[in-house]
């Protein structure tokens, strides 16, 4: 046998890459599912906690900013870990699932809170004025006039880490999340073959790199400032 | 604006459409402000000269309150918008301000720049605001730029979209914050052939320039600011050929050199 | 309530962890110093290349960049630690973890380093060769540290995401912080181990974090 055929044979066997691959096919929908709600949940969350921000009460700001740094400072993989295995002793069992989606989405909403205020405090104060100065509320010429600008600001640091953080739906396998990453080392050990990590991890490609791809796009497009 | 002319008839006397008394500003404790009495009657032009640091910028941004008084009070057609419990929302929205540095919204086009405050403070519909919107751009003679950005307009363009976002609201006085300043010298001309223009309407204006010719021609007072003081305040006329106080000759002495 | 804090701040739980924990953070600290630097040398040298004149060598590097970044790190660890096995390449847990973060951060710091060379204008280099300097001696002492400066606040904000993937080397049993503190949970079948390896993440990288924000914040704008 030659050193291709055993190769093909290890990472690119047909017939254990068929038997695997509606599990992992089913994976990619979980997934696609994880990322997709905690990209929607952690940046409305986020936004809207650095909407809170901008009215500048005090201890409300202490608590952002301390909930901000805190999920900014560990790694998710503590806290899943944390919830996953020490909710349940203290009455409060989460699935899997949900322990995932939970921390990652305050992990995405930390991040965005902190990069969405960033662009609310660059807003030129300019902007606030002309708006108050036509009558507008506070409230009113956050939503209207400077969160848009704002928004637009940060829109490539906060799909970089958009992207970062959707990736670490790949932490769920730990903790038995069905996604990718856990079928398909399910299937290698037992099927044996490292197959299915390879399809794993093309799988991977194809969803993340578009995106990453065009982050790359949004930043050059977004370089502009006038 | 009904109800106004209606309180007109019955009383007779009409208050002066901006009123400024013992006005007094403080940054910490730097007085930039000092016991500041000024009177805008309605329809008038009153010119604010003076050097920079003089206080004239804050005198004009204490007539809405965006810097706060530290005393003395502002009465807008008689009332006192420093007053308790005043609905500063609703004062502002009276009061049209015009900034140095224009202060469009980069992320929306000229009209709808101008239609923001008429949809979200005077809750009109779309079809309303859109229709004011344009009449202003008009009068500023941009009805043919109202889909375009800030970014693609010139500075006198967008200085002149900001001057419709203000009259759009039809305010009862308008504060023109140093409007020429920020613009390059052959556009200067577009920006107060507009505001020649709403004098022509009677429009009532306070204007903090350093445009004396156009004051000259067109103010119906110049008042001189100096250390946070009115010292002067004259018709034109007067005030350019015979100011009465040292500090004003040598100001013009050196500005119309 | 009291379950709750005996469940997670257990003081006594916590005393009888904190000799496995500390030497857990040994072991974090060796991975941070072997990954830190490496990935930063990567990050440098696929910076470069991703700027360099020759398409031939620019392309492949973009391209190679774009995958890592793609690629879920554990994904990518898992890979190297029980994929490359099957080519009979077993790697012990510490050397996996290295090589599959060097790739990984290669990838991260290669794109901040190209954007502080990006951000450096051409004049300088221009300036430089103009007074007979190299290109290699243009780039060492005229290009590299403005470019460098222009992207420290990136740069250490993603030496702090390093610093948190380190705990990904518990999934290959590599006995860190992380590793470490879940294998005091499952031997005490309470959860304060874990909080206390939380406490120590944090007091090691919450200074850094706001540091961060303070500094970005006065350069935004």
């Amino acid at each position: 046998m030659s050193a291709w055929d055993r190769f093909a044979e290890t990472f690119l066997n047909g017939e254990v890459l068929a038997r695997y691959l509606p599990s992992i096919l089913g994976g990619v929908w979980v997934t696609v599912e994880l990322s997709l709600l905690i990209v929607v949940a952690g940046i409305l969350l986020g936004t809207a906690l650095a909407c809170l921000r901008a009215y500048r009460i005090a201890p409300l700001s202490l608590l952002i900013v301390v909930f901000a740094d805190v999920f900014r400072s560990l790694p998710p993989l503590v806290l899943i870990l944390m919830g996953y295995f020490g909710l349940p002793n203290v009455g409060f069992t989460l699935s899997a699932f949900a322990v995932l989606f939970v921390i990652l989405t305050l992990t995405l909403a930390a991040f965005t809170e902190e990069i969405v205020w960033a662009g609310i405090t660059a807003t030129p104060k300019g902007q606030w004025e002309a708006a108050r100065s036509t009558g507008m509320g506070f409230s009113q010429t956050l939503v209207w006039v400077v969160l848009p600008q704002a928004v637009r600001m940060v829109i490539p640091p906060l799909t970089n880490r958009a992207i970062a953080i959707t990736k670490m739906t790949a932490l769920g396998s730990v903790i038995g999340v069905p996604d990718i990453l856990n079928q398909a080392t399910t299937a290698q050990s037992f099927s044996g073959n490292a197959s299915p990590l390879l399809l794993a991890s093309a799988l991977y490609v194809l969803l993340f790199l578009p995106l990453v791809i065009a982050s790359r796009r949004l930043e050059a497009r977004f370089a502009w400032r006038t | 604006m009904s109800e106004m002319n209606a309180t007109d008839r019955v009383g007779g006397t009409k208050p002066p459409t901006l009123q400024l008394s013992g006005l007094h500003k403080s940054f910490g404790t730097v007085e930039v402000l000092r016991e500041i009495d000024l009177t805008v009657e309605r329809g008038q032009m009153v010119f604010v000269l003076g050097r920079s640091g003089s206080g004239k910028s804050t005198m004009l941004r204490c007539c809405n309150r965006l810097e706060e008084p530290s005393a003395g009070s502002i009465f807008l057609e008689g009332q006192d918008i420093c007053a308790r419990g005043v609905d500063l929302d609703k004062i502002r929205r009276r009061i049209g301000m015009v900034f140095q540095s224009f202060n469009l919204y980069p992320h929306l086009d000229a009209r709808r720049n101008v239609t923001l405050a008429l949809r979200k403070v005077l809750k009109l519909g779309r079809d309303e605001a859109d229709e004011r919107a344009t009449s202003a751009l008009d009068r500023v003679g941009l009805a043919n730029r109202a889909d375009h950005y800030p970014g693609q307009l010139s500075g006198g363009q967008q200085q002149r979209v900001a001057i419709a976002r203000a009259i759009a609201l039809q305010p009862v006085v308008m504060l023109f914050d140093e409007p020429t300043s920020a613009l390059d010298p052959e556009l200067v001309g577009e920006v107060i052939a507009v505001m020649r223009e709403l004098k022509d309407l009677h429009m009532t204006m306070l204007v903090v320039s350093h445009e004396m010719a156009f004051a000259r021609e067109a103010a119906d007072r110049v008042v001189f600011m100096a250390d946070g003081r009115i010292v002067e305040d004259a018709p034109p006329e007067q005030f350019f050929t015979q100011p009465s106080e040292e500090s004003t000759r040598a100001f013009l002495a050196r500005y119309s050199a | 309530m009291d379950q709750l804090i005996l469940q997670f701040f257990n003081v006594e739980v916590m005393a009888k962890a904190w000799p496995l924990l500390l030497r857990g953070l040994g072991m974090t600290a060796l991975l941070c110093l072997a990954v830190i630097p490496l990935g930063l040398l990567g990050g440098l040298l696929a910076a470069l290349a991703s700027t360099s004149q020759s398409r031939w060598l620019r392309w492949p590097t973009v391209a190679l960049i774009d995958l890592f970044r793609a690629l879920p790190p554990l994904v990518l660890l898992i890979f190297v630690y029980s994929g490359l096995p099957f080519t009979g390449l077993q790697l012990p847990p510490f050397l996996a973890v290295v090589i599959a973060f060097l790739l990984n951060n290669s990838a991260y710091y290669g794109e901040i380093i190209r954007a502080g060379l990006i951000s450096v204008p051409a004049g300088q280099s221009e300036a430089a060769r103009s007074t007979g300097l190299t290109q290699s001696q243009t780039l060492i002492h005229v290009v590299l540290p403005q470019a460098l400066r222009n992207v420290l606040p990136d740069l250490i904000s993603n030496s702090v995401e390093v610093v948190k993937m380190t705990s990904l080397a518990s999934v290959v049993s590599l006995a860190e912080l992380l590793y470490s503190a879940d294998m005091a949970r499952s031997v005490t079948y309470n959860a304060s181990p874990i909080t206390l390896a939380a406490l120590i993440y944090l007091i090691l990288l919450w200074p850094v974090v706001r540091l961060m924000s303070r500094f970005q914040r006065k350069i935004a704008i």
